[in-house]
């Protein structure tokens, strides 16, 4: 069990971690979501006592990291693949971790099974693959066979074998009744993997609750309904019913029905009172990802844009940059930037709206250079 | 567009990749899979003209890499985050590019923004967090315009609004018409991104369909059926001759039949249906089916106890249980 | 035919010219040109005026045949044996970098012409390691024969104003030289193991070692230095100033070819 209680990490002015009580209960895996430069690495390297917190603790099986009688063989923890001595081997780097929490050298070659590394156990581990090399820090958490487990972005550079085996790996170590808490950046993969979630947002906590219970609290899932095909009568009656009884409906490209509002049941009762038969009725849960989406909004760092595209619409002449072999006199020209703000980009101006989509080329074989606004002129020869 | 012929590159003994033939289409985003090993990286990396084939060739829009004249307003690529020098800001980074390709260098602000960087345009590369170095080499990807992109783990390192995002940029830029070929191996990622899939495995074609076909090919599908008097759907099921098994939450499975088939034999049975699912296997599940047998460093099972039998009375279960009595 | 040709070489012309630009950002956008270049410089003239101030002092303990054999011009050039390692750095590192950070892979791409690639990047190189070469020859002769006081010797003497400008040019083929070993070898630290105590030390011990010296002297410093010496009196070397230059264009000129093979055979 993990447990913080008002922690707190202030970097001089700014504060990265503000004021988090939660607590990582054992026998599920708790997700630790965020985005970016919400503070949870910061969070992580906190309960493991690598940074000191500002204010408040945090405690593991009720005790700080740093009071915890040999550690290593309580809490096993995964922070950064590459941190490990490139010139040692595989076998090597354990053993030495081994040697200093007493645990037998039998145990390295047991993790290094477990983990699928044995073939390359004596290589050194510079020329190994961020999979590999993420999979020997899998290893590393899983030698002292510690109760607590923390994992941060555990399937980064994994192939779809290793993705699969890792998340059967923190499931099984959970229902061993072991204390798992991941952070990633995968809702996809979260969804599948995490029981509970933690989810922070500018230092602050946002969200401590179920998978379940976040996703339904944060997004609306849907029923797909689908009648007999051909018989549009049904269809429409089954539709006024449903609106009637509330619920919202939309139709989906294949003709079957995305109902919101009304449960599954309740679905199959209105159906049975109009009188529709029924093809299809199943329940859609909303994505984590459309869930954690609609909670961090406005908690995230380094947000994307448009595409103008501006200067790559057909530029025109009087810009220059046709003739680009009159260049090497004029380096110097675009060497500096202007800063933003300082002038405007001349390439900006022309098109604010967003971009009309370049025509698609469907017959493309029969044309090698589809029209589309990309294309330098050719200097004329 | 891009043709591979009979592409083979063999080092030593070793064949990396052997015979690829297949075409990546416009219009579309085509996911290319494979395991660790498979030979994903060479095979971008000679669509790119970086490493020689031993045999076969690569034709972007009918002509080869080299041939292309300003090759970044056609071909886009992100092959590695970290393909940059840590010395240089991201401004210059991206300037070199443009200049060599005759792109203008209006354009490297707007590619900065379009990828969130911005900000941190003047800073040296070196202190880029990966996720950052991404967004960069995403950038010098969009810098030319380009009609075919191709993007090697995308969302390596990326948060979540950062995986969101270059999913809809990949999904829009192959609205536009133009090619996107995009490597990954993280299938429920991918399930959401791709509509076609090219699978290798040691080097060898294994798959070039649609992504719905690979799923019903390589898959169950099944049909979860669910209803307030459950045994009387096991009655109807049984008496039609349909097997069924025990699903999640006292649900039922039933395989090979059709949705449709089942509800109207509930319709005929006047049985209430709470549920009535069709269900695919997800693209993992296809994928794992697909590529057995051509994984490399497979994890062992064995030394792992039974999951479900795992007793929690001794902390800590079989593994280690000997040296701990010692220990401890 | 003809005109297909002609259309052809004003592309690769105006290809050429983008990737001189691109280059040219490439190699001021980094620190490292600006500290191996203003080493070179400061290194050069620095260590040049110290030796020359002690050449004074100690001139008149030299016996006659070593006064005969004093010069000036070569004694103020003293600190390029030093400063030229700055510029193998320099040569060094405008190559490989590309290499050991990745970059080479956005650069081939983005450039698919090998040969424009490099050569392009060698010309920037080359010019900038001319330009910095030329002023740190100049500089260091001038504050030299500062030092040197009546023992000096002056541009307008025979030779003098060749050996000057031969040490700029000196300095450039080094650089060149070292970009070249560089492109073979792809790893920094390889080519800077290689070359460092190459010049540093193995040139000067086949120098000095008379078995060796014949050998020795057709090494590429040493047979390009021959264009730095004005009076060569005692010495038997069987090229003159020029030829000797040639001997270490040729040394350059096989680095640059054993190079692009290299760049044009492998894979990057």
């Amino acid at each position: 069990m993990i447990e913080a209680v008002g922690l707190t990490k202030r970097y001089g002015a700014k504060t990265a971690v503000h004021n988090l009580t939660f607590q990582v209960r054992p026998g599920a895996v708790t997700g630790f979501l965020g985005p970016n430069g919400s503070g949870k690495s910061t969070t992580m390297r906190m309960i493991l006592g690598l940074d000191v917190p500002s204010a408040g603790r945090v405690t593991i099986g009720g005790q700080p990291f740093h009071k915890l009688p040999n550690a290593p063989r309580q809490v096993g923890a995964l922070l950064d693949a590459k941190a490990v001595h490139g010139g040692r081997s595989a076998r090597m780097h354990l053993l030495s971790l081994a040697q200093l929490s007493g645990i037998p050298a039998r145990r390295v070659d047991e993790v290094l099974g477990v983990v699928g590394l044995q073939d390359v156990a004596r290589k050194r581990s510079k020329g190994f693959s961020l999979g590999m090399g993420q999979r020997l820090g899998i290893a590393a958490a899983l030698l002292g066979d510690p109760q607590v487990l923390l994992f941060d972005e555990p399937v980064n550079g994994l192939d779809p074998e290793g993705i699969l085996w890792v998340r059967n790996l923190m499931k099984g170590l959970a229902a061993e009744g072991r204390t798992v808490f991941v952070s990633s950046h995968l809702m996809s993969e979260m969804a599948l993997t995490a029981d509970h979630l933690i989810v922070i947002g500018r230092g602050q906590l946002m969200a401590d609750m179920s998978v379940k219970d976040f996703i339904s609290a944060n997004s609306a899932g849907f029923a797909r309904v689908r009648t007999p095909d051909g018989e549009v009568a049904a269809r429409e009656k089954l539709t006024t019913a449903l609106v009637e009884a509330g619920a919202q409906v939309l139709s989906e490209q294949d003709g079957a029905l995305r109902v919101t509002g009304l449960a599954l049941p309740r679905i199959s009762d209105i159906a049975h009172d109009v009188d529709t038969r029924l093809w299809e009725l199943s329940p859609h849960q909303a994505s984590l990802e459309e869930a954690y989406m609609r909670m961090t909004q406005g908690a995230v760092d380094y947000r994307s844009t448009q595409d103008q595209r501006a200067g790559l619409q057909a530029p025109p002449a009087q810009h220059g940059w046709q003739q680009p072999a009159a260049a090497p006199q004029g380096w110097a020209e675009q060497a500096y930037p202007v800063l933003p703000g300082e002038q405007p980009n001349p390439y900006a101006q022309p098109v604010a709206a967003p971009q009309a989509p370049a025509p698609a080329a469907p017959a493309a074989p029969t044309t090698p250079r589809p029209p589309g606004p990309l294309r330098r002129a050719r200097p004329p020869t | 567009m891009i043709e591979l012929e009979g592409l083979t590159k063999h080092y030593g003994d070793v064949r990396a990749v052997d015979h690829l033939t297949f075409t990546v289409r416009p219009g579309v985003i085509t996911g290319f899979l494979g395991p660790n090993g498979a030979g994903k990286s060479t095979t971008m990396r000679m669509m790119l003209d970086l490493d020689r084939p031993t045999s076969g060739t690569v034709r972007i829009d009918g002509r080869h890499y080299r041939e292309l004249h300003d090759p970044l307003k056609t071909v886009g690529a992100l092959l590695d985050a970290k393909a940059m020098h840590g010395g240089r800001s991201a401004y210059h980074h991206l300037l070199c590019l443009a200049q060599s390709n005759g792109i203008p260098a209006g354009r490297v602000r707007e590619a900065l923004d379009t990828v969130g960087l911005t900000s941190v345009a003047r800073k040296r590369t070196k202190g880029f967090s990966l996720g950052m170095g991404q967004r960069l080499g995403i950038a010098g990807a969009l810098l030319g315009d380009p009609r075919i992109l191709m993007f090697d783990e995308p969302v390596n390192g990326l948060d979540p609004e950062g995986i969101h995002w270059i999913r809809n940029l990949m999904k829009g830029l192959a609205a536009q018409g133009r090619t996107v070929f995009v490597s990954s191996h993280l299938m429920s990622e991918m399930a959401l991104t791709a509509d076609h899939l090219v699978v290798i495995g040691q080097g060898k074609l294994l798959a070039d369909t649609s992504m719905a076909d690979f799923i019903a090919e390589n898959s169950r599908a099944f049909v979860t059926m669910r209803s307030p008097d459950q045994e009387r759907l096991r009655e109807v099921l049984r008496g039609a001759g349909i097997d069924f098994v025990p699903g999640a939450e006292g649900a039922l499975e039933v395989e090979g039949e059709d949705a449709a088939h089942l509800g109207e034999l509930a319709a005929r049975h006047q049985l209430v249906l709470h549920e009535l699912s069709p269900r695919s296997a997800s693209l993992e599940e296809a994928f794992m089916r697909l590529t057995a047998g051509s994984v490399e460093y497979h994890a062992h099972e064995n030394h792992r106890p039974a999951a479900a039998a795992a007793p929690t009375a001794e902390a800590g279960g079989q593994w280690g249980a000997g040296w701990r009595k010692k220990g401890s | 035919m003809g005109s297909r040709l002609a259309e052809e070489g004003i592309l690769t012309m105006a290809v050429a010219a983008q990737v001189l630009r691109s280059e040219w950002t490439k190699i001021k956008s980094v620190r490292s040109t600006v500290w191996t270049l203003g080493l070179a410089l400061v290194v050069t003239v620095a260590l040049g005026a110290l030796i020359s101030a002690l050449a004074k002092k100690d001139f008149d303990r030299l016996d006659p045949q070593g006064k005969i054999e004093f010069d000036p011009t070569f004694v103020s050039f003293a600190g390029m044996g030093l400063g030229q390692l700055a510029l193998i750095v320099f040569g060094v590192l405008v190559v490989s970098n590309e290499y050991s950070t990745g970059m080479i892979r956005t650069s081939l791409a983005a450039v698919p012409q090998r040969a424009t690639f490099l050569f392009s990047k060698i010309t920037i190189a080359t010019l900038l390691a001319f330009t910095v070469g030329m002023i740190t020859s100049f500089a260091a002769f001038f504050t030299g024969q500062a030092m040197l006081g009546i023992h000096r010797a002056s541009l307008g003497d025979p030779g003098v104003l060749r050996a000057v400008i031969g040490g700029g040019l000196y300095m450039t083929l080094i650089t060149v030289f070292s970009m070249g070993v560089a492109t073979m070898l792809r790893s920094p630290m390889l080519a800077l193991g290689i070359l460092m105590p190459f010049f540093f030390l193995i040139s000067a011990i086949l120098g000095n070692v008379s078995a060796t010296k014949k050998v020795g002297r057709y090494l590429p410093d040493q047979a390009g230095q021959k264009v730095m010496q004005v009076v060569t009196v005692g010495d038997d070397a069987p090229y003159g100033p020029w030829g000797g230059f040639a001997i270490m264009t040729l040394w350059v000129v096989a680095a640059l070819i054993g190079g692009y093979a290299v760049l044009a055979r492998r894979d990057a």
